[in-house]
């Protein structure tokens, strides 16, 4: 039975479903490296992303137009995200407790106006999946990397781009060292509260398109409470992925690949109880970051609210 | 920070302002008869939630608003709260007072015996702890899930059937086991993989548990529980085809949804408000079956079913309400 | 007579945040063509309104306050436990399983029995996390949230396999649950309400986990591993095992609120397949509560109530004005944001009060700020 496990058909389909998996993670993941290393930890993502999701079906719903449902999401996870730091740049409340906060509101709003514009569950004809002559007819590669919906590929593009912005550009340079001093940021003039309003905002856009990749792409349905602790996932991949694009890309596709190999072990009826199998993607993440045991640190400024001292 | 403070004077002043143009709650008049249903889903939830709201607004349809009125507490998925849910509505007075869902029987075994007067009932299962003021209810959603199984095996091409389930009891189990009950009655060749994803909300892994199993080579598919919308999406990308239960699922995929198991609560509910009209309060226990149209297979009129298929589900259905059919679950 | 004023008022601060923020939904509720102020007395009859009421509050509040108490310690020690839920469902694992199988005994030992167990399964689910931080690297907010997703199936494994009821596992529906306490094992009543034992018990803890942060050495340690884990270093404390002990304490706490809701209100576990199922979310609410409190142990008591009587309060809304529970949730969301944002008031009225003083004193200040803001050298994160 195991070794039904290793069949092709099988591993195109554990890596094919993994990235597909992985989308909503990368978006929301990214946006939440560029809060942190802002010194901004936002675990409000999981009511970004419900609100996003919302937002988007609905509109692409009542428009038919699947663009302006991305636009919108993108505008309310902005909005969230502009909330998320008033709260936390200019009164200084405790980054943690407003992101639970956040959390909370968008997931009893997103189901609030779901159940008064809709009422029940709807469909809508999503994002399709795109063709690449010949890139997609290669077999097995084809199926995995090159029949996919544009969002997919937005959130792989996403990766090195974010790499780049943060490793190679002044405002990455800028977004660090508001990240890990503050102080001298300050001092060296850097604007430190713009800086963070603008990671924050970023941060709720794309846990919006994250929402939206799942809602309009991937899904094309909405269900309340649909995200259903990805959210808070995503967060988690984070520090996975120690503050960095690359490595929240590497912890997105690890704990993807195994929940997909966990629906195949089942579907295989390889004899484990379901609900262990369903563990296994949470087990495996801890176990691989036990066994590498990282030397990064967390931005030094993280949850702190920054202050002048005058 | 005086903006902060004149924010929230304006925001207090328009409420106060605003609410005095409100409704005020109207009281209800003593000869309607009242029923409170408290529920750990929501009453839009295409699923075994929204299956008792809809059953609850036939019977007011039929009784009329003036005889029958009903209130709802949905989201009581913590049991805590839905048991001091059930008592405050005991107190009020309500006649009927309807726990739907299995988890909620420790609760009512304690709150019943306290309000001998009113009525309770609790889903879905057949146990009434011996008390004179509780009614049970259930579902055989195994018997739904045979006729949806038979069908299945029929018109599988490949041999493969695949089943989205959340988590491994109660009534999903049921319809689950069922269904494969009624695929292996049919056609013991056909292979039936069950996936449970360990959620009742994970949409994104019940879409998923799909494409895996129209990998493995399905091209049947169903799944009982909320989180299968994402499921049946998929099926529809691949043109598998879907059953459904515990609601109509058909306006989700007109095209591929052969058809669906859905509960009709309003039949055992009628029974049971006559029941307490004449001053019997409890004691019994009722079952949602195919024989007492409590349970429905409702085709989907978009899809065109063959006509052998069609009558090979009609003689299931009867099979199974006049006995000569017995489902047998593991 | 001044200074009481002010006290007074950073006290009431969090009550006013919060009617701020149910004046915001009042406009909500408006949307929705519902009185508010009908809304809002139903809120507080059902909080507040008769004894009963209040004793639900209190019960709503029990957990709160545990798994509070267990923030309080973690925080002070600077990691960020947000297992809770995972903690609370372990707990009260642990904690049936004995209730259910040390029948033998009489029943105040079985009970007591029962809730160390709870202490002890939170204890080592949140244990983990805090070896793992401290040995392993591996961030605490990270790990915790994989353990409550591990925990829940866990739980959802044990309550249809190995734990289920007896009565259950005969019948074709197999609700996932375990048996029913007996009566001689529940936490005793209170008064003729369901509040139970375990509010008191909460309550006593509360006091010693003051006494524990603020008049031991062990306390004193995890706070200052918290304020400075590098001056500690250099004091000769040893900073991860004061970590461990941290996260594996908060556990315990969530763990013992756990417990205390089987055997005080629920009578049995039971599973709906989610955490909050069974938790109510405490697990998450609880960190509010202690954050309302300013994590002081004595402040998170009021801190409780005030969330539990807003949670209970709601449900009594809901029930009378007919709006969607997701209504009461996206509340609940602003009430925290309301309540987090005030905390700079009753700062910026410190800092002035200080000023104030410095004046009318006019001696040097002592240098602030400068011990206990962690200034390190900017390093490259990735």
């Amino acid at each position: 039975m195991i070794s039904d496990l290793f069949t092709t058909t099988v591993l195109i389909g554990i890596l094919a479903s993994g990235i597909r998996l992985s989308t909503p993670y990368l978006f929301a993941a990214i946006g939440e490296t560029f809060g942190q290393k802002s010194g901004v930890l936002n675990l409000g993502v999981e009511g970004q992303m419900l609100l996003g999701a919302f937002a988007s079906f609905y509109v692409a719903l009542t428009t038919g137009n699947l663009w302006l449902g991305l636009l919108t999401a993108m505008f309310v996870g902005a909005l969230m995200g502009l909330a998320m730091a008033y709260v936390t740049v200019n009164l200084h409340a405790e980054q943690g407790i407003s992101g639970i906060g956040f959390y909370l509101f968008g997931l009893g709003m997103s189901d609030l106006l779901f159940q008064k514009l809709m009422g029940t569950v709807e469909t809508v004809k999503g994002f399709p999946e795109i063709y690449i002559p010949g890139l997609s007819d290669i077999p097995g590669i084809g199926k995995i990397f090159f029949s996919q919906n544009i969002l997919v590929y937005l959130a792989y593009l996403l990766v090195p781009l974010a790499w780049f912005v943060l490793n190679k550009t002044t405002l990455g340079l800028k977004i660090r060292s508001v990240g890990e001093n503050p102080d001298a940021a300050d001092s060296l003039g850097v604007n430190v509260a713009r800086i963070r309003y603008f990671t924050i905002i970023l941060g709720g856009t794309l846990s919006g398109v994250a929402g939206a990749s799942m809602s309009i792409a991937l899904l094309n349905v909405f269900q309340q409470n649909m995200t259903s602790g990805l959210g808070f996932i995503a967060v988690a991949l984070v520090y996975f992925g120690a503050w960095s694009p690359i490595g929240v890309l590497g912890g997105a596709l690890l704990f993807s690949f195994i929940n997909s190999l966990q629906l195949w072990m089942q579907v295989l009826s390889i004899p484990i109880p379901s609900d262990i199998a369903v563990m296994m993607p949470y087990v495996v993440t801890i176990l691989v970051l036990v066994a590498t045991v990282s030397k990064v640190r967390a931005p030094s400024a993280l949850s702190k609210p920054f202050e002048r001292g005058d | 920070m005086k903006k902060f403070t004149w924010f929230v004077t304006l925001v207090l002043a328009f409420a106060l302002v605003l609410s005095a143009c409100g409704t005020a709650a109207t009281q209800a008049p003593a000869a309607k008869f009242r029923v409170a249903v408290v529920m750990p889903s929501s009453t839009t939830d295409l699923a075994f939630g929204q299956s008792m709201y809809d059953a609850l607004v036939k019977v007011q349809k039929e009784m009329g608003a003036d005889k029958f009125e009903f209130v709802y507490s949905e989201g009581m998925f913590v049991v805590d709260d839905a048991a001091a849910a059930i008592r405050d509505y005991a107190t009020q007075g309500f006649d009927l007072i309807i726990a739907h869902g299995s988890q909620y029987g420790s609760s009512l075994q304690e709150i019943a015996p306290d309000f001998p007067k009113t009525s309770f009932a609790w889903g879905t299962t057949v146990d009434t702890f011996g008390q004179p003021n509780i009614f049970a209810y259930e579902a055989l959603s195994q018997e739904g899930g045979y006729v949806n199984g038979v069908l299945a095996a029929t018109l599988s091409k490949s041999g493969v059937i695949g089943v989205v389930g959340p988590i491994e009891t109660g009534d999903a189990k049921l319809y689950i086991d069922g269904f494969a009950a009624g695929v292996a009655a049919t056609n013991p060749d056909v292979k039936v993989n069950v996936n449970y994803i360990g959620s009742f909300s994970d949409v994104a892994l019940a879409s998923e548990a799909a494409t895996t199993h129209i990998s493995a080579g399905a091209d049947v598919l169903t799944g009982s529980a909320q989180m299968v919308v994402g499921a049946i999406g998929k099926a529809e990308e691949a043109k598998a085809l879907w059953f459904g239960t515990q609601s109509n699922q058909a306006s989700l995929a007109p095209s591929i949804v052969v058809a669906s198991q859905v509960y009709h609560w309003e039949v055992m509910l009628k029974e049971m408000i006559a029941l307490i009209q004449k001053g019997t309060l409890g004691g019994q226990s009722f079952t949602a079956n195919l024989a007492n149209g409590g349970q429905v297979i409702e085709f989907n009129s978009g899809y065109s079913l063959p006509a052998d298929a069609q009558a090979l589900a009609d003689k299931t259905i009867k099979g199974i309400i006049d006995g000569s059919i017995k489902i047998t679950l593991p | 007579m001044r200074q009481k004023l002010d006290t007074l008022f950073d006290a009431l601060l969090p009550v006013i945040a919060t009617l701020a923020a149910l004046a915001v939904g009042a406009v909500m509720l408006l949307f929705l063509k519902v009185n508010p102020i009908v809304a809002y007395a139903a809120l507080w009859d059902g909080a507040f309104g008769n004894s009963n009421a209040f004793a639900e509050t209190l019960v709503k509040a029990t957990p709160l306050l545990l798994v509070g108490l267990g923030i309080c310690i973690s925080f002070r020690g600077d990691v960020i436990n947000i297992g809770g839920e995972g903690q609370m469902i372990i707990g009260a694992v642990l904690a049936t399983w004995v209730g259910l199988n040390f029948t033998g005994l009489p029943g105040w030992l079985t009970i007591t029995l029962s809730m160390f167990a709870g202490f002890v399964g939170g204890a080592i689910w949140g244990g983990i996390p805090g070896v793992l931080k401290a040995y392993f690297r591996v961030n605490e907010i990270l790990s915790t949230v994989m353990m409550n997703a591990i925990a829940v199936q866990l739980m959802n494994f044990l309550l249809r396999g190995p734990m289920i009821d007896p009565a259950q596992a005969e019948l074709a529906s197999q609700i996932p649950q375990t048996a029913r306490l007996e009566e001689i094992f529940r936490l005793p009543r209170l008064a003729p309400t369901r509040l139970h034992l375990g509010a008191l018990i909460a309550v006593i803890l509360a006091v010693l986990v003051y006494i524990l942060l603020w008049r031991t050495t062990l306390g004193y340690r995890i706070r200052a591993v918290g304020q400075n884990p590098h001056a500690s270093r250099y004091a000769g404390i040893k900073v991860q095992r004061y970590m461990v002990l941290a996260l594996l304490l908060s556990g315990a706490f969530a763990g013992l609120a756990g417990a205390t809701q089987v055997f005080g209100v629920n009578y049995r576990m039971i599973t709906d397949g989610s955490s909050s199922g069974f938790t109510g979310s405490a697990g998450f609410n609880g960190i509010v509560a202690a954050l309302f409190g300013g994590l002081h142990p004595l402040l998170t008591i009021p801190a409780s109530i005030l969330f539990g009587a807003l949670l209970v309060g709601a449900n009594k809304m809901q029930r009378v004005v007919q709006v969607p529970s997701a209504l009461i949730t996206a509340l609940n969301g602003l009430v925290v944001v309301f309540v987090v944002s005030s905390e700079i008031i009753r700062k910026r009225r410190q800092r002035k009060r200080e000023a104030v003083a410095k004046r009318e004193n006019d001696t040097p200040p002592p240098p602030a700020g400068v011990g206990d803001t962690k200034i390190q050298q900017a390093e490259a994160g990735s």
